[in-house]
């Protein structure tokens, strides 16, 4: 058949069951179109037919024939060749694979300070193949890219919008957008940049990007900076936008086989036989290796190794994605055929389902050591003198479901054995070292023959922590000697990898009648499912923060950690406070509720500040934004809905529509604290071509550490960002910055990043100052030139004068965060926490019990805001992950069996359920934290749920004790009130 | 993942019906956003041969004619939403087909399809059961005409012939004095099909309801007509007293289920009544507007 692609005549013969994205991705290389489901509900695969939209993924590519094809990596060249756009955006760009920066910001100074463009390069060719269509120059300017897995698709269907609608409402892009999904979330920032690029087009000046208001702790005297606190757009944003970024999946090596895993499929069973033979002698097949097959260490696991590579025979089948076979063939079609092929026999064992169940004594024992992972206990003053001094005691008992990830990118990893005997593996994982120890025990190995070569990722949240299919494939590889693709497809994705902890959290809480807290007692049951993961981090996480972000005389938590047959869980975005949150800080309203004391004043007596004394015996000296993060949003409330904000109100004209607003407010820590060696190390070089780089493992999962890590070298050497580039994830190139967890890389990698940067400097300074002598402290170092004795050496300059003199102008920094003590023993369990306060709006239909976020307001205290413009994703994605986790997401496991398999089944929220956002960043700095900074990524997000829940409290006066909202229990209280 | 051997583009009907006739494996497939994910997934049997619909003409084709529209089968639903005279003169129709699937799946998905795949809430489906639709078939034998519910077997199950091809939907004109309405209420977890939905046409003598048809799913194996609602309300006017008597006869008549994860009996029971007097009401309300200017305004919910 013949069809235009991207102009271009194409003659191809479209093969048996081909869909276009696969077509386009693997036939033509245009890996710009992205595959996050193959369901038809994502979007990320939408491409153009004759000018439509439609899903790359479900359209049979025989369909395409005689039709033209427009795909992301078309829009860039579809720029009119006489043309300019109106308004064009002047942009530099150096050369590809220097993290380019587009877009001199108007709004990269808060202040009057120079601007950074550089002129365009005079060379045509080079200015053709880089002209952004608008809409890609806006997606960057305004911050809308993140991950950039869902981009191509985003910015597909709003091109499809404009060609017909020059200027669409918002209403009218939201409907345009409806299924076309991204977990980062930015959405309102997606809208406006679709708005901005339309205003170009009809040749009116662009938006400039919003970005929340700082508010800066009274009487702390401000640092001069340069760099931080401007608005700078991603450094790998060009590729995101042009469809060039590589993904792995995007990856293609000569002689590659392709990976498939037989998963177990039973939840609980003894494996009893395993018959892999018809499989191996299919034609096609390279491998089918088993538990035998192993070389090294049977187990993986981050940090108890109880997770088996594959189930062997005789051996325990804990979940129903647990491996018990692998294969690499020629093709993904031979080897999906090759594990019909397996046969394998189980014995069922009893399914413990739940975690109450499994700590019964009759319950099966899953481990060695049984059900119980670990009964974490958190203990200050005297329970019984608690209670007895409250004026009020409330009990109550809350649950919360289980959640995926949900990323747009599924997992896949690539091994491929080299030369010299090593094996570099090709993933996007939040924890590189980890992966590289793990694929090694794998092996049999030292950790240093292997190489782990990070990708970027579609996206992670936690989820991208554990091992997926890193060590599969490389199982694989090694076996038969060629590179293995492992990609799990959405389905796997689901059934695989370790979710949200479901948990049952009872709180039993006393106060005095002024609303003072006098006890908080909390028994947590959580859901750790077959594996530990990072279980016990999450619950430990969860019951130190179940008494929120209040100063308690007594406190007592206990939380059993207990293993199922569920899918294992592990870290996500939160780590176990998300669910605690939701019941104190219902809690919290309830007791408000019974005092007939305002939630907010409530909470205003309660509230953590400098001096408290945390649950955990943790005096906290400094950073505690949390009164005024408490002000601001009541001030915000207080504009919209005067006094009353929290008394329910008709809706004019529809009887049936309740709306009123809810409250919370959350805490969270920054870094692994608890007495962990918390450390991550960054380096920092200068070239001979004047650019600066920063190299460190730390994970880049579309939250935006590459730009805040660019941004804190520019800003010790007083240069533009464009002048630093950053390499991430790669185990031999990049030194150890530690897992990518705990809201800790800004304030853990950016220190290492900074004091590595500051030594470089100091040893370039010292240099010259023996060269020029010159006492080192007169030579500043000032956009990209060093100025000494009232010259200037360009950088590059100083970079050959160092090397010239036999040195590397190079500094490593290996940062040591504050020391921490463990559970139990007082103290400071953690460096930092970040606060947050949030106001949720909601309608209730009572007729149907429909709920809908309307607005949030939300007010977070990050001590520093590094980059506002990559802050402002964090801040609308945390809202949206908070809105799903309270409304959307639900993933169903009925006695082990996964029942949302399919995305289809398990929803994230579209941008049709984008609240009206209005978020501030309150700066409490941390005297340790780079320029103040701590975590932000997972606070964003906490107070989102119980927010929306109080809502609706006040709103039809049903309580949610049970996650996410079901509209029916809702329907059904209001009946029997 | 090969779930095909081989597909074909016929730009006819009877390149098509023959293509039918001679290869017994074969399968008309429309936009194919139901078909190919059960393919995909699974859950449809094997399929040898695809015979695709959307480069036929006739069943491109958007026409109005003297006493009815219509709707070629394989016309994408954001053809026929975007199509003048189905918001005027089949309103329920219009609101439907902007609700099924999303922008991108609705530019490939089809009305023909929507029916086929034979799901007793399908809003495509409901809405022109409400609106009287007729199906026009094409077979080896020639034409033929007939009701919408005659396409189906059971849940999921039609009645069509492997060799029957869905030509176009005959739906209607509502004439002046008519209208129509559709509805639906979701779950904003799980898989994006109705808990409920409901279509309602509807003929205003006076003050009274002249005549009417009522459409609802998901209430038996296929989609449902209540006929002993309808005469109900039939020559009645629109008080609290009809309505209360409709839902009577409603709840007497459909049968609502428990579907695990989507939504309990009871609560379908209680939807049903609301949605049935909301509709009713819209549409009841419809006949009294300027149904053009009305339309325009009509927003897409979804």
């Amino acid at each position: 058949m013949e069809l235009i692609v991207n102009g271009n005549r194409v003659e191809v013969e479209p093969q048996h069951g081909e869909m276009l994205a696969h077509l386009l991705r693997e036939r033509l290389g245009l890996t710009g179109t992205k595959i996050g489901c193959e369901e038809a509900e994502c979007g990320a695969c939408t491409v153009l037919i004759d000018g439509v939209p439609v899903l790359s993924c479900t359209y049979p590519a025989a369909r395409a024939a005689g039709k033209s094809v427009l795909t992301i990596e078309g829009l860039a060249f579809s720029r009119p060749s006489d043309g300019e756009y109106p308004h064009p955006l002047p942009f530099s760009q150096k050369e590809r694979g220097e993290y380019p920066h587009p877009l001199p910001l108007s709004q990269r100074e808060r202040g009057e300070k120079a601007s950074f463009s550089t002129p365009l390069p005079q060379n045509k060719e080079y200015e053709r193949e880089f002209s952004l269509h608008p809409l890609q120059e806006e997606f960057i300017r305004h911050g809308a890219v993140q991950c950039g897995f869902c981009i191509p698709g985003q910015i597909m269907t709003a091109y499809a919008l404009l060609q017909n609608n020059p200027n669409p409402s918002e209403a009218e892009i939201r409907q345009a957008l409806k299924d076309t999904l991204c977990r980062c979330a930015g959405y309102p920032s997606i809208v406006r940049a679709v708005q901005s690029a339309a205003r170009r087009l009809r040749g009116e000046e662009p938006l400039p990007p919003l970005v929340a208001p700082v508010v800066s702790e009274q009487g702390k005297p401000q640092p001069s900076l340069q760099v931080i606190g401007t608005l700078q757009p991603r450094p790998d944003a060009v590729e995101k936008v042009s469809g060039t970024a590589k993904f792995t999946d995007d990856l293609k090596f000569p002689g590659m086989l392709h990976a498939r895993v037989k998963r177990a499929m039973v939840p609980h069973a003894i494996l009893k036989r395993l018959d892999v033979e018809k499989a191996r002698a299919l034609p096609g097949v390279a491998a089918v290796l088993t538990a035998a097959d192993i070389p090294g260490e049977k187990n993986h696991g981050l940090v108890i190794f109880d997770w088996p590579i594959m189930v062997g025979i005789g051996e325990r089948v804990r979940y129903v994605g647990d491996a018990v076979a692998i294969v690499a063939a020629e093709t993904r079609q031979i080897a999906t055929q090759a594990l019909d092929l397996i046969e394998a026999e189980y014995e069922p064992l009893e399914v413990v389902a739940d975690p109450v169940r499994a700590r019964q004594p009759d319950a099966p024992q899953l481990h060695p050591n049984g059900n119980l992972l670990k009964h974490i206990k958190v203990r200050k003053g005297d329970m019984e003198q608690g209670f007895a001094e409250a004026e009020v005691i409330l009990e109550h008992t809350f649950h919360t479901a289980i959640t995926d990830h949900a990323f747009m990118e599924p997992e896949c990893s690539i091994a491929r054995p080299t030369e010299d005997g090593r094996m570099e593996i090709y993933v996007g994982s939040q924890i590189p070292y980890a992966d590289r120890n793990q694929v090694a025990r794998a092996l049999g190995w030292p950790d240093e023959r292997v190489h782990i070569v990070g990708q970027l990722m579609g996206g992670g949240f936690g989820g991208k922590e554990d091992i997926a299919g890193q060590i599969h494939a490389a199982l694989l590889a090694h076996a038969t000697g060629r590179p293995v693709k492992l990609l799990f497809d959405r389905h796997e994705s689901l059934l695989v990898h370790p979710k949200r902890h479901a948990t049952q959290i009872r709180v039993k809480m006393g106060a005095k009648r002024n609303g003072r807290l006098t006890a908080v007692e909390t028994e947590l049951y959580g859901d750790t499912g077959a594996y530990a993961s990072l279980g016990e981090k999450v619950l430990t996480r969860a019951t130190t923060h179940s008494s929120g972000p209040y100063e308690v005389p007594h406190a007592r938590a206990d939380c059993y950690a207990m293993y199922t047959n569920n899918p294992p869980a592990g870290a996500f975005r939160g780590f176990g406070v998300t669910q605690s949150a939701f019941a104190i800080e219902s809690m919290m309203d309830m007791l408000a509720h019974t005092l007939r004391i305002d939630p907010i004043e409530l909470r205003r007596i309660n509230a953590l500040r400098v001096g408290s004394v945390t649950n955990t015996g943790q005096v906290l000296r400094e950073s505690v934004g949390l009164l005024d993060c408490i002000d601001i949003v009541a001030q915000e409330l207080k504009q919209r809905a005067g006094d009353h904000p929290f008394t329910p109100r008709v809706v004019e004209g529809q009887p049936h529509l309740r709306r009123a607003w809810g409250f919370a407010v959350a805490y969270k820590n920054t870094g692994l604290g608890g007495g962990a060696p918390d450390k991550a190390s960054a380096e920092v070089e200068l070239f001979e071509n004047g650019l600066l780089e920063v190299r460190t493992s730390s994970a880049e999962l579309g939250q935006g550490l590459v730009t805040v890590l660019q941004m804190i070298v520019a800003e010790e050497f007083a240069l533009q960002p464009e002048g630093v580039r950053v390499l991430v994830m790669d185990t031999d190139l990049t030194p150890d910055g530690g897992p990518t967890t705990a809201s800790r890389q800004t304030f853990m990698t950016g220190n290492a990043a900074r004091y590595a940067a500051q030594s470089l400097r100091q040893a370039l300074a010292a240099s010259l100052a023996e060269k020029f002598d010159v006492a080192p402290e007169r030579i500043r170092f000032v956009e990209g030139l060093a100025q000494v004795n009232g010259h200037s050496l360009p950088l590059g300059e100083v970079a050959k004068i160092i090397r010239q003199e036999g040195r590397l102008p190079k500094a490593s920094y290996e940062y040591w965060a504050p020391k921490t003590q463990p559970l139990g023993t007082g103290g400071d369990m953690h460096f930092a926490f970040s606060f947050a306060a949030q106001a949720a709006e909601v309608e209730v239909n009572i007729l149907t019990g429909e709920v809908s976020v309307l607005e949030v307001i939300s007010a977070i205290d990050v001590g520093k805001a590094i980059n506002p413009l990559g802050l402002q994703g964090q801040f609308e994605g945390g809202i949206m992950m908070g809105i799903g986790n309270a409304i959307t997401e639900h993933f169903i496991v009925e006695n082990g069996i996964v029942f949302t398999d399919r995305l289809a089944r398990y929803r994230m929220p579209s941008i049709m359920l984008t609240p009206k956002i209005t978020a501030y960043a309150v700066e409490h700095p941390v005297e340790a934290g780079p320029y103040g900074a701590k975590g932000v990524g997972e606070i964003v997000s906490i107070p989102t749920t119980p927010a929306i829940t109080n809502a609706i409290y006040n709103a039809v006066g049903v309580r949610i004790d049970r996650l996410p909202v079901d509209q029916e229990v809702i329907v059904r209280e209001i009946a029997h009130a | 993942m090969s779930t095909w051997t081989s597909y074909y583009l016929p730009q006819t009907l009877a390149e098509a019906l023959a293509i039918l006739q001679t290869d017994p494996h074969s399968k008309v497939i429309a936009g194919g956003t139901d078909l190919l994910l059960e393919l995909q997934q699974g859950r449809h049997a094997p399929v040898r041969t695809l015979v695709d619909l959307s480069a036929i003409a006739e069943l491109q084709k958007l026409e109005q004619r003297k006493e009815a529209l219509w709707i070629g089968a394989a016309v994408p639903l954001n053809r026929v939403v975007a199509w003048q005279p189905t918001r005027q003169f089949a309103t329920a129709l219009f609101e439907a087909a902007s609700l099924i699937g999303g922008p991108q799946v609705r530019n490939v998905a089809t009305l023909g399809g929507n029916v086929a795949h034979a799901l007793p809430a399908a809003d495509g489906a409901i809405a022109l059961l409400a609106l009287d639709a007729q199906v026009i078939l094409a077979t080896p034998e020639g034409q033929r005409v007939q009701p919408l519910l005659a396409c189906y077997a059971g849940p999921g199950k039609t009645a069509l012939q492997r060799t029957e091809i869905i030509v176009a939907f005959l739906v209607p004109l509502s004439q002046s004095g008519e209208a129509s309405a559709f509805r639906r209420v979701m779950r904003p977890q799980g898989v994006a099909i109705a808990i409920q939905n409901l279509g309602v046409w509807l003929r205003r003598e006076d003050d009274c309801i002249g005549d009417i048809r009522i459409a609802i799913g998901p209430a038996g194996p296929v989609p449902f007509r209540a006929h002993q609602t309808e005469e109900a309300l039939r020559g009645k006017p629109l008080t609290e007293e009809t309505l209360d008597e409709a839902e009577k006869a409603l709840l007497a008549e459909a049968r609502f289920r428990t579907s695990p994860h989507r939504a309990t009996a009871e609560y379908r029971v209680h939807l049903a009544g609301i949605l049935l007097r909301q509709t009713l009401q819209t549409a009841w309300q419809r006949t009294q507007m300027d149904l053009e200017k009305e339309a325009v305004s009509l927003s897409v919910k979804g």
